[in-house]
């Protein structure tokens, strides 16, 4: 039997290659075929998820909510000291120090990553900024979230805080952040599908036990992760109560 | 529960006495100084099926004022400020006990006596089809909303006392 992998959509682009990597190490470590298949977008990864063909797929928060309580996926491990937070950028010759110096009005520009998007809106709500109020430009990247503000375009940016950080200095330098979320309890996890249920201790064992062996050390640094670590059922639906409370 | 102690109190407090649901009563102090609530974060806590705290995050521990110690097992009426109305938390009650989400603007009393304002959204926790205890997720309220609510709240405490 094959196996069909995904990654959630707000990928890096610089870690495609990373996946892959990982992809052929898991196949290797279980002795089974896995395909690993990249989405450009959140709503045709949903679409495959709802017709039931991923086995494999490391998830954004949102997503693993409706894995987990529709799909009956199990979440296995979470990438170490890794969360989703969000940052609320404008341009830096704006003369914008606070959120609450925002006006309803203003153009945002985001990716359709959801959770970030998410934190975003929630951070402008202490200036009375809402859907209502403010308009809103899906772009592919966050690097184009930054080129909008530069230019001119579009006036917050919402980031997630890693790719904020991770922009050049000459594109960062042109920016100021206004607002960066502290949630710590946000994050990607890594989850199986029913048709792999059976074989969900021995993944996690392998998972877990990669920083020990050389090869696996290797696959995780081209991932960027420091290592993997176990997430109980718990944890998982304490993410998912609090994913609900902000949507 | 432990009457509030002058020793805590930052300012020139008011006295109150609280009588709540379950029939013990409690003396605060209340002052007018507001903590502002931290951009970017989120306050958090849990409790059981009967409003017992199970959990808080760090954020309301350094809002409320109390250590971690002091607040875990304590009914969490131990942050309720007397400008709020009886009615409003049992709205919020009726509605997590019929399964549902509730949403409000709260303004909670603080070990200091001061207070701080936030946007609460209540939900049931469910593991196995079961209500286990309740999340609650505070963030920074919109600023003309949390206005209009305590005007409400100030009118419903008028109509309570009456
Ligand atoms: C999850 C959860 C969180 C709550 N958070 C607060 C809070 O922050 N402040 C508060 O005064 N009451 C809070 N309450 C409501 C209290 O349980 C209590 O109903 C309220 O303080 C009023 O006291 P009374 O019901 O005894 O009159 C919360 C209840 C639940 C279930």
């Amino acid at each position: 039997m094959s196996y069909l992998m995904t990654i959630s959509p707000d990928f890096a682009p610089e870690l495609i290659a990373g996946w892959y990597i990982f992809n052929t190490w898991l196949q290797k470590q279980l002795g089974e075929g896995i395909h690993l298949e990249l989405f450009n977008d959140f709503e045709s990864q949903r679409e495959a998820i709802r017709n039931n063909q991923i086995d494999i797929i490391y998830a954004n928060p949102f997503d693993a909510s409706m894995l987990i309580r529709e799909k009956g996926f199990t979440a296995l491990v979470r990438p170490v000291g890794k969360q989703d937070e969000a940052v609320i950028a404008v341009n830096a010759a704006r003369s914008v120090e606070q959120v609450e110096d925002l006006r309803p009005g203003i153009r945002i520009a985001s990716t359709d990553d959801p959770d970030v998007h998410m934190m975003g809106m929630i951070m402008l709500e202490p200036a009375d900024l809402n859907v209502e109020n403010t308009e809103r430009s899906v772009v592919d990247s966050y690097i184009i979230v930054a080129k909008q503000l530069i230019r001119n375009e579009a006036d917050v940016g919402f980031f997630l805080k890693e790719a904020f950080d991770n922009l050049s200095n000459f594109t960062r330098e042109q920016l100021k952040p206004l607002v960066e979320s502290e949630i710590s309890i946000i994050h990607h996890s890594l989850l199986i599908g029913p048709r792999l249920a059976a074989q969900q201790d021995r993944i996690r064992e392998l998972l877990l036990h990669m920083t020990a062996d050389p090869k696996g050390a290797g696959v995780l640094e081209s991932l960027g992760f420091q290592g993997w670590e176990h997430i109980d059922e718990e944890d998982v639906e304490f993410m998912i109560d609090l994913m609900d409370t902000l949507v | 529960m432990q009457d509030m102690s002058l020793d805590d109190i930052v300012g020139n407090p008011r006295e109150y006495e609280l009588t709540f649901y379950d029939g013990s009563s409690r003396k605060v102090y209340v002052t007018e100084i507001e903590a502002p609530y931290p951009d970017g974060k989120l306050i958090v806590s849990r409790t059981d099926k009967a409003g017992i705290i199970t959990h808080v995050n760090r954020a309301f521990v350094e809002m409320s004022g109390y250590s971690k110690e002091e607040l875990v097992n304590q009914p969490h009426y131990i942050l309720r400020h007397p400008d709020m109305p009886r009615a409003a938390y049992r709205d919020l009650w009726d509605t997590v006990e019929a399964g549902k989400k509730w949403h409000g603007y709260v303004k909670n009393l603080r070990k200091d006596g001061g207070y701080y304002l936030v946007y609460a959204t209540v939900i049931p926790n469910i593991r196995n089809g079961e209500v286990v205890g309740y999340t609650s997720v505070r963030r920074k309220p919109s600023p003309r909303k949390m206005a209009e609510a305590l005007t409400l709240y100030a009118q419903m405490l008028l109509e309570e006392q009456a």
